[in-house]
């Protein structure tokens, strides 16, 4: 078997992100599903006016949030199969070179879909073992008649085989890509390096910020995710301040909880992806003479700037989503109170950010010191 | 000067324990150009990596004039790698995404040495400063490794087999290029290889075998890098 139970394992930031996606997703859904059979029993006004706002929320937040999500699996699960082959060139490069077709080499790949199955699976079941909690909040003020939480096998199928089957399909079709290249780039673990000038060098900038500048365009897809994790932190934990009077605290709570573990795992596992792609290049550094806080500061201080960036646009789309959702899904709903941005909020929020942030690069930088400098010279 | 007293070094614990040093003692005078020779598996890298500070030995000293390297934390022997130590690996180990200046400048700056460029050209490669190493032949990579390791003005200059992944001609270039930068800047060089040809450029050889010095001895001429066997 070419990749393992093992190597799927290790795509635990998709599983975690998949859980979270079903679970927000197969809550609302599936309120709106059970609150939809009951449409006809809702007589009064303004059971009518929530009965339509709650069922637009449920749809632009399995949109939004699902669809936000999703794609940022999908690019975590292609960020994931590229570096596996670039990790495992030599033993793809020798399969390839004794006559295996990168069809016969990428099928393997589906096992990546494991991780989105357990993910989902351990999603929508969360998100069962939670919708009667949900139902009482959605309707604590009894503009509807009771409603119960009902399985729906289609809801469970679109939202864990599905998302399962299509993963895996994206896997296999990426590697196949992939592993277009020559057998030989495979075995001699040739990467994709920018090999032309492109006018715009200027040899008088310092080496370590030449190595940070290098090290932020040489893997983009690290920038999108470190942006991300901020994003999250940010929309996420002001977004949950805003629902407290909004919503209730338990919608609040549970948004902390998921801006929390979509931030954190996406933060760490980007910035343990930074260290270890450039092992060997802190390596050489600190055989050189480099200390830690140089290499650290070359490898993970570029992608600074684009975590700050990531915090920015977080708080802009919370602002915008839960502006629109009052003034346009809720407009009818009586005794909701009115919605302006949160500077309190925004400015305790950024101030955790830094704090958090800070304190995983410097967890990171002290990693740097594990890295095995006699490697280098042993390989 | 370097002194080595009764260096020890082991991999392993208990039954699988592998004694790979037993008891190096040695001295490597300055400017001196030092070969050690040894069979595969016979401890002469991992006596190179204890010696250049890279790995701490189990027992003994490595003292360079009147500093004892295994008694650094770990922060004091990088700035003393940053102030005295080069490296040249057979692997080159060239940042792949750099042009071939900006890999020279991490020696460079480590030494602020604002003449790299006066060493890239010494190495032969003026030419090729906007060249990516992928663009380069091995042996320009390698010598690319060289105006590295030189660009910080080592006062020690450790080479782990340097033509070991190069062709005859390419091999002889680059140690033709490491005897000439010798010469010309008095560095002291500790080169490890398998290549008994090689040691003749050497004013000392020290043989390697089993974790032990089976053989010292000087050159009574060094050839140069076109008059040794290959």
């Amino acid at each position: 078997m070419i990749i393992g139970i093992k190597d799927a394992t290790k795509l635990i930031g998709i599983t975690i992100i998949a859980c979270c996606v079903v679970f927000v997703c197969a809550i609302f859904l599936n309120f709106n599903i059970d609150i939809a059979a009951m449409k006809d029993e809702i007589t009064t006004a303004s059971g009518a006016a929530m009965y339509d706002a709650i069922v637009s929320t449920g749809k632009v937040v399995a949109a939004v949030s699902g669809g936000c999500l999703a794609a940022t699996s999908a690019a975590m699960l292609l960020f994931y199969v590229k570096n596996y082959i670039d990790t495992h060139g030599k033993e793809l490069g020798i399969l390839k070179a004794i006559g295996y077709s990168n069809i016969n080499i990428a099928k393997h790949f589906w096992t990546f879909g494991l991780s989105v199955f357990l993910g989902c699976a351990f999603g929508y079941a969360l998100a069962f073992l939670y919708l009667p909690t949900f139902y009482e909040l959605q309707n604590a003020d009894r503009l509807f008649p009771e409603i119960r939480a009902r399985f729906h096998p289609i809801l469970a199928f679109l939202l864990v085989c599905l998302p399962a089957i299509i993963f895996a399909i994206l896997a296999v079709l990426y590697a196949y890509l992939r592993l277009k290249s020559p057998a030989l780039d495979l075995l001699k673990e040739r990467r994709e390096y920018k090999t032309k000038s492109s006018g715009r060098e200027s040899p008088d900038i310092p080496f370590l910020q030449n190595l940070s500048r290098s090290t932020v365009r040489g893997r983009k897809s690290l920038v999108f995710f470190i942006a991300f994790s901020a994003f999250c932190f940010s929309a996420m934990l002001q977004m949950s301040t805003s629902m407290t009077h909004l919503s209730s605290k338990e919608m609040a709570a549970m948004m902390l909880a998921i801006g929390l573990i979509l931030a954190f795992v996406t933060l760490l596992l980007s910035l343990s992806s930074v260290v270890k792609g450039n092992a060997k290049t802190i390596a050489m550094m600190r055989v050189f003479g480099y200390d830690h806080g140089a290499c650290a500061k070359a490898t993970l201080g570029g992608y600074r700037p684009f975590a700050y960036l990531g915090f920015a646009l977080g708080t802009g789309y919370q602002y915008v989503l839960l502006k629109t959702m009052t003034a346009v899904v809720f407009a009818d709903v009586a005794g909701l109170p009115e919605y302006g941005f949160d500077w309190k909020a925004c400015a305790a929020t950024l101030g955790l950010f830094a704090v958090a942030y800070e304190a995983a690069i410097r967890g990171y930088a002290r990693g740097i010191r594990r890295v095995a400098v006699k490697g280098v010279m042993g390989e | 000067m370097i002194t080595v007293s009764d260096v020890t070094k082991s991999y392993g614990a208990g039954g699988s324990r592998n004694q790979v040093l037993k008891g190096i003692s040695l001295n490597i005078s300055d400017g001196d150009f030092t070969v050690i020779l040894g069979a595969s598996g016979s401890g002469k890298s991992t006596f190179l990596n204890v010696i250049s500070g890279l790995e701490r030995p189990d027992g003994g000293s490595v003292v360079y004039d009147e500093c004892d390297i295994t008694k650094l934390s770990d922060s004091e022997l990088t700035k003393f790698r940053k102030d005295n130590i080069g490296f040249i690996f057979q692997q080159y180990y060239l940042l792949p995404n750099m042009t071939v200046e900006k890999n020279v400048r991490m020696g460079a700056d480590l030494a602020e040495n604002r003449d790299y460029r006066e060493i890239i050209a010494a190495v032969g490669l003026g030419e090729k400063l906007k060249k990516y190493p992928g663009e380069l032949s091995g042996g320009e990579q390698q010598r690319v490794a060289v105006a590295r390791a030189l660009a910080k003005k080592p006062k020690v200059l450790f080479l782990g087999e340097p033509t070991g992944a190069l062709d005859e001609k390419t091999g002889r270039q680059v140690l033709d290029y490491i005897c000439k930068l010798h010469n010309e800047l008095g560095f002291t060089v500790v080169m490890i290889t398998h290549n008994q040809n090689i040691a003749e450029m050497a004013n000392t050889v020290i043989r390697m075998n089993s974790g032990k010095i089976s053989e010292i001895y000087a050159n009574n001429r060094q050839k140069n890098a076109y008059e040794i066997g290959w």
